[in-house]
């Protein structure tokens, strides 16, 4: 009972000093005001509504009305499409993810190696993809699956094969087309923050390390380069677990919405046909909060695996 | 003397043939990077009989410039006039942009220089919001602005781009750089805090708001804002360009054009301040 007082009193007088501290600080509240109401409108009652909503059937035309957890029952024990779309976004973001994020790394490491203009000229032509928006239907010119393919006639050129494969439209090369157009696309603001930071690391400490016989790249790479990068490394994997819990975009434009046998069917592909197809709002917004809870988790994960890096 | 000899060249311990490994791994990826985009550009100037060609070849044998004038052609015929959709998404670009910069600029002034209770929480609130999904905000997103009124209106799009999260995330990192001895000095001048940020922060930090500009150009240009946006007086260059490809066969040489035209603009500004960009993401990192 004691103990409870004397926490309750140190709680008010804390609340005390942070009120005190708020009314001196007036102005940086004035500054930060913008921003924060408009995030607050457009980013945070957003994710608020869409977390309520799940609880709800709400189709648009009606108000919402109450259904509790029968969204979540529904979409963990009734949905085959749903387990598909779960299995292949797992697929995609196991494969995609860590290779994404370890090309990103591995290039930016190779381009910071190359001479100062060659390296600007480097990082323009591997960061284009990013930049150049709708670029990456091009590949759905390339995988097309008619002789005109880029892709079908260099193999029938070759006689690998005698007719033209259906890269696109045939479940079981799909997944693998997906796959390649997501890894081209996956040098983004990742690799330029490591390109970054690849160029602060300490120099004085690789001076160090070859004093103390560092033999090649690799050891200088290990025990250097990576510890010196952390925090970029951190900020890559945030980005890189966005994107790939996310990857949606690329399938609906290249394998078609939906795609047949659901064979590219993704998470969020799921709920864009739940929301703004079948307009199940509160189906869509259960599959949301599902979403980013998992994203949460996988970045605490990912976050307390690469505080261990280089030790 | 031998330790004096590595101490000289920078990076002793690197092999020739690592090197040389080096090199062709990045000219094999370079080419398997940039094919799409030497495509694009070479399939803009093909005439129509080199598009169709078996076996299809990438490089183009006779240049010309038809597809661009069949572009010209076929816009200046449409419904709303052509200028009408670039300078819808010029205006939504160009304002998207600065109001953007401002913005995110005054918070990430307040969040990286001075600790006021609830500093710390909302910035991590706004990292948790990198992670958000565009489509897990457009659904309530839409309900939002239909009750605010915005619906079919530019500022449905423009509003929304002012609080992007990345832009904060990469200001306020950037700043923290500034030393405080500065701001110090400017207050004990006795300049107030507006004019401290307008006249002395501000200029300091131009990557970095040159960076936002960038990202925020690469968002705004390539918008469909078809979300939002229903009357075709205010639709955006991109929609108005994919109604083009959207086309088929018979426009695919002024698709092609198309997509060059839409690629120019970012990647023309991004070659110009590719420098500052990287001097930005130098400080980009999350401290743990």
């Amino acid at each position: 009972m004691n103990f409870l007082k004397k926490y309750l009193r140190k709680k008010r007088k804390d609340a005390a000093i942070s009120w005190k501290k708020a009314k001196s600080s007036k102005t940086y509240y004035l500054f930060l005001a913008p921003y924060a109401i408009l995030f607050t409108m457009f980013y945070i009652v957003p994710v608020i509504t869409s977390l309520c909503l799940s609880f709800t059937y709400y189709n648009i035309l009606e108000p919402p009305r109450f259904i509790g957890l029968q969204n979540y029952i529904n979409l963990l024990l009734a949905d085959d499409v749903f387990l598909i779309a779960v299995k292949n976004t797992l697929l995609l973001a196991a494969i995609t993810g860590p290779i994404g994020y370890m090309a990103a790394f591995i290039f930016a490491w190779f381009i910071n190696e190359l001479p100062r203009y060659l390296r600007a000229f480097a990082i323009v032509i591997f960061y284009a993809p990013t930049i150049s928006g709708q670029v990456y239907l091009i590949w759905a010119i390339m995988f097309s699956g008619d002789a005109y393919g880029y892709i079908n006639a260099f193999l029938i050129k070759f006689g690998f094969i005698s007719a033209p494969i259906l890269w696109l439209t045939n479940p079981k090369y799909m997944i693998m087309v997906v796959i390649i157009v997501t890894l081209w696309m996956s040098l983004g603001t990742g690799f330029l923050a490591f390109v970054a930071g690849l160029q602060g690391v300490d120099k004085a400490q690789y001076e160090a390390g070859y004093i103390d016989g560092i033999k090649n790249r690799w050891q200088e790479l290990w025990y250097i380069t990576l510890p010196g990068m952390k925090p970029m490394l951190l900020f890559g994997a945030v980005m890189t677990i966005t994107q790939s819990f996310g990857i949606a975009d690329v399938p609906i434009a290249l394998t078609g919405f939906p795609s047949t046998d659901y064979a590219t069917q993704t998470v969020v592909t799921h709920l864009v046909d739940y929301g703004s197809i079948r307009f199940e709002m509160g189906y869509a917004s259960a599959i949301a909060t599902l979403l980013f809870i998992t994203m949460i988790l996988c970045n605490k994960v990912i976050q307390a695996m690469l505080r261990r890096v280089g030790t | 003397m031998n330790m004096i000899k590595h101490l000289k060249r920078s990076k002793p311990n690197r092999s020739k043939g690592g090197d040389f490994g080096i090199y062709f791994l990045l000219i094999f990826f370079g080419l398997f990077m940039a094919f799409p985009l030497v495509y694009a550009i070479n399939s803009a100037f093909k005439p129509l009989n080199e598009i169709f060609v078996y076996p299809p070849r990438l490089f183009v044998q006779n240049p010309t410039m038809d597809n661009f004038q069949d572009l010209f052609v076929i816009m200046s015929k449409s419904w709303v006039p052509f200028t009408r959709y670039l300078f819808n998404t010029v205006l939504i670009t160009v304002v998207g942009t600065a109001g953007h910069i401002i913005i995110a600029s005054m918070g990430a002034y307040v969040l990286a220089k001075y600790d006021f209770p609830g500093s710390k929480t909302f910035f991590s609130i706004v990292i948790t919001a990198l992670m958000f999904n565009g489509y897990v905000t457009a659904i309530p997103n839409y309900l939002v602005m239909s009750k605010i009124g915005w619906v079919d209106t530019p500022w449905a799009v423009i509003i929304p781009a002012f609080a992007a999260p990345m832009g904060l995330f990469l200001m306020k990192q950037y700043m923290e750089g500034i030393p405080d001895a500065l701001l110090e000095a400017a207050k004990i001048d006795g300049a107030k805090e507006w004019r401290i940020f307008t006249r002395i922060v501000m200029p300091m930090v131009k990557p970095a708001w040159l960076t936002l500009m960038i990202l925020s150009i690469q968002a705004l240009w390539n918008t469909k804002a078809s979300n939002f946006i229903y009357s075709e007086e205010l639709k955006t260059l991109p929609y108005a360009l994919q109604q083009i490809v959207n086309g088929g066969i018979a426009r695919a040489g002024v698709g092609a054009a198309v997509s060059l035209v839409m690629m120019i603009v970012p990647i023309t500004t991004f070659i110009i301040v590719e420098s500052n960009i990287i001097e930005t993401m130098a400080s980009s990192g999350i401290k743990d």
